[in-house]
């Protein structure tokens, strides 16, 4: 394998594990602002006691979250030196604003809130766990606006005597609808994880019948605000679709496996790409006009097939195509479930079935947020910046030997801080509100 | 003028990194040497637990600016380090770890376990990350096109391992002022006297560092141009004295002030006889990145230049007000808190 392959795997590795971490902490800790909120306000110590619960969680996250988000960071210079001098100008800048304007917020606060159930005041306690909701999600934009960047390139200029682009326009690069499209469609997503989540972990115990008071609360709270996030989560998976089809068309084509330009472009319910081939092995159950519409608002607009693209321009087409359609099913089941579980939130004895259904979904989500990360990234390809850089002109001159060597570095502890993870969040998620630590 | 006003600010959030993240590295390297028992060993833990997380965010903001200001040496330096730097991150990982998980299971070997590894990747990051200095102040082997001429071994050279040697005992010490003022009793009469132990090493590895210095590196150069700059060890060399003195007094506090200004006027020695060199190679005059052709554009310079100057005193003043919050010394009372380590 080479250097590009091998550091394109290595990030893959340290960027998906990262985000095992991250939805939840952006979602939980919402969660956790909410409860500890009626806390305060009602000074019911029962919304203590769920804080404080799922808190316990929050932090055993939230610390791997932390600790693999570093590795992130530099991994740009190890990696992707070339593609760091390039773009580091404009890029460089959105990472660093990330670190000074909200990570330190959130992990000062974090500790604040987590050690200083006793020294500080009720309220001071409370406002550290709204800077550290706050904080987290304002972190996710810096980092999702580098990213927006990557995906469609706005607000600079080639410097063609310095050999790289320079910034022109802050305030287009922060202003960037594309990214600030992606940003809304990746936070609902992470706050509903958060509400299954925690719909998952009450439906454990309630089918248990293990501190059912307790967990039919949180269950409760949560079933609305799950459903209402997994709807607004299509609403702007669907506005997001739109950006792409705007300007990343290759990509448009290929999570839909499209590949001859024409008006009126069928929906294929049914389709498996065939990339030798330049076309699909299986077409069936056509929805007439709809992938007109839903790329452009219009039944008549032409959508441009894959086979006007320069084959070195398109990006691979299955794995983006099951990606994306994987992706898709999924949320249709989430909005089904939550729907389900906000119908029956009211009821004392909830179905089992539902309750089985909401323990087995716990890890759903985090494979529908994985899957929308991979067709934003697969289907960016060849490029690193659309239109601007190329993937393999983007890596370090590090030798391939040592990149696999840190691969299998990456692997080896990665997966073990995984099982880790599992094992203590299993150990406290059963334990329940009454556990101790030591 | 931009690009130095960067460079100081690039050094001065290392040095940051240094003073903050140092002394809980510093507390880690003494677990084994200094605890006695279980209660002590969760002592030492929680010495550092408020703090060790926002500290480690300096490097994240050290790493994230000089990404920002000085994308070339950024790319230049992290791909060259490409190993030590694998390493240092993969030693901090284990360190949050260890704290975190250590406390969640209450068996002997799943903590003597923990234990053993957080003294290991402590020990293991103040190495790095005065080998990776040593050799940046050295110069290391890459061509004009970013490309590394040498292996892991060839940065373990004599100013490498020295370098690693001194940032190591410079750690302890701050560790050792840290536990100091944070624990009572036994714990702390230990942690004073290993401060009086260290310091005579520190001294020692200091004047051997600087005669190095003069051996291996260019730095003195530009101090040789302008000898100003010899404040700068003079006043790391006060820093250290100072040290000794304030612990005589028994003025915690105050002596570990002065040992980080003495890590803050090291960062600056070493810094200060680089410029205008970031990543100065080894192999060829004309291959090294400067503060002046390794930097953003004028107009990502200014913007990132407000972002810090709004930024980074309002993190100090909430950093400020938790190292006030949770400046108490930990006792055995607060172990038994349900949140504690």
């Amino acid at each position: 394998m080479d250097a590009v392959l091998l550091s394109r795997l290595q990030f893959a590795v340290a960027v998906f594990f990262h985000f095992i971490f991250v939805p939840l902490t952006l979602g939980l800790s919402l969660i956790l602002a909410w409860m500890e909120t009626r806390y305060v306000r009602t000074g019911d110590a029962f919304w203590k006691k769920q804080v404080q619960f799922w808190g316990k969680l929050f932090i055993i996250n939230f610390t791997l979250g932390v600790v693999t988000g570093i590795t992130l960071e530099f991994q740009f210079g190890t990696n992707w030196s070339r593609y760091s001098q390039y773009v580091g100008d404009i890029f460089g800048s959105l990472l660093a604003i990330e670190a000074t304007v909200a990570f330190f917020l959130e992990s000062t606060f974090l500790a604040v809130w987590h050690f200083g159930w006793n020294r500080v005041g009720k309220k001071m306690h409370l406002l550290s766990i709204w800077l550290v909701a706050i904080a987290g999600n304002i972190s996710a934009l810096w980092i999702i606006l580098a990213n927006g960047f990557m995906q469609h390139p706005v607000g600079y200029a080639v410097n063609a005597q310095a050999g790289r682009a320079e910034l022109t326009s802050f305030l287009d690069v922060i202003s960037n609808g594309y990214a600030w499209g992606m940003y809304a469609h990746t936070v609902l997503a992470a706050w509903a994880l958060g509400g299954f989540f925690v719909l998952g972990v009450s439906a454990w115990h309630l089918l248990r019948k293990s501190h059912t008071e307790f967990f039919r609360r949180s269950f409760r709270m949560v079933a609305p605000y799950t459903l209402i996030l997994t709807l607004l989560v299509a609403l702007a998976g669907d506005l997001q679709g739109k950006n792409v089809a705007q300007y990343q068309p290759a990509k448009l084509a290929a999570l839909e496996s499209h590949w001859n330009t024409t008006k009126n472009a069928p929906f294929y319910v049914l389709a498996l790409p065939d990339e030798e081939g330049e076309g699909n092995f299986i077409e069936a159950l056509a929805i007439p006009d709809l992938l007109s519409w839903i790329s452009y608002g219009d039944a008549n607009a032409e959508v441009k097939g894959l086979k006007d693209f320069p084959k070195e321009d398109r990006p691979p087409v299955l794995p983006t195509f099951l990606s994306f359609r994987v992706m898709v099913a999924l949320g249709g089941l989430f909005v089904l479930l939550a729907l389900w579980a906000a119908l029956s939130s009211r009821k004392n004895e909830p179905s089992p079935v539902l309750l089985k259904a909401l323990v087995w979904n716990i890890p759903l989500p985090y494979i529908a947020l994985m899957l929308g990360w991979a067709v934003a990234e697969i289907g960016r390809q060849p490029w690193i910046v659309y239109g601007l850089m190329r993937t393999s002109d983007a890596v370090s001159p590090v030798p391939a030997p040592t990149i696999a060597m840190s691969l299998g570095a990456f692997i080896a502890v990665y997966s073990l801080l995984g099982v880790l993870d599992i094992y203590l969040l299993r150990k406290y998620a059963i334990q329940g509100p009454e556990a101790r630590e030591g | 003028m931009l690009e130095t006003i960067w460079f100081i600010l690039w050094a001065l959030l290392w040095a940051m990194f240094f003073i903050l993240d140092g002394f809980d590295l510093g507390v880690g390297c003494l677990l084994p040497v200094l605890a006695r028992d279980e209660s002590e060993r969760r002592l030492m833990y929680n010495a550092a637990g408020p703090f060790w997380d926002g500290n480690e965010v300096w490097l994240i903001a050290a790493g994230g600016v000089t990404f920002a200001a000085f994308p070339k040496a950024y790319a230049v330096m992290f791909s060259a380090l490409y190993a030590p730097l694998l390493l240092l991150l993969f030693a901090l990982i284990f360190r949050a770890v260890s704290f975190e998980f250590r406390s969640k299971v209450a068996h002997v070997a799943w903590r003597s376990l923990w234990d053993g590894i957080h003294f290991c990747v402590n020990l293991a990051a103040c190495i790095l990350l005065g080998v990776a200095f040593a050799n940046l102040f050295k110069g290391i082997a890459v061509d004009a096109q970013g490309v590394f001429h040498g292996t892991l071994l060839s940065l373990l050279n004599t100013y490498g391992l020295a370098g690693g040697a001194f940032f190591l005992c410079m750690f302890i010490l701050h560790g050792a002022i840290w536990l100091a003022i944070k624990t009572r009793g036994n714990l702390q009469t230990r942690a004073v006297a290993t401060a009086f132990f260290v310091w005579p090493i520190m001294l020692l590895l200091l004047v051997a560092f600087l005669a190095l210095t003069a051996m291996h590196t260019n730095l003195f150069a530009n101090y040789l141009a302008m000898p100003a700059l010899f404040a700068l060890p003079c006043l790391a060399l006060a820093g250290l004295i100072l040290v000794r003195i304030l612990l005589r007094e028994g003025r915690l506090w105050a002596a570990w002030g002065s040992s980080a200004l003495f890590i803050l006027c090291v960062t600056f020695f070493g810094v200060a006889g680089m410029f205008p060199g970031m990543i100065i190679s080894s192999l060829d005059a004309a291959a090294t990145v400067t503060v002046f052709n390794g930097a953003s554009s004028p107009l990502t310079l200014k913007i990132m230049l407000a972002v810090a100057l709004i930024m980074v005193p309002i993190v100090l003043a909430y950093q400020c007000w938790t190292y006030r919050l949770f400046s108490s010394p930990v006792t055995h009372e607060d172990l038994k808190d349900d949140h504690a380590y």
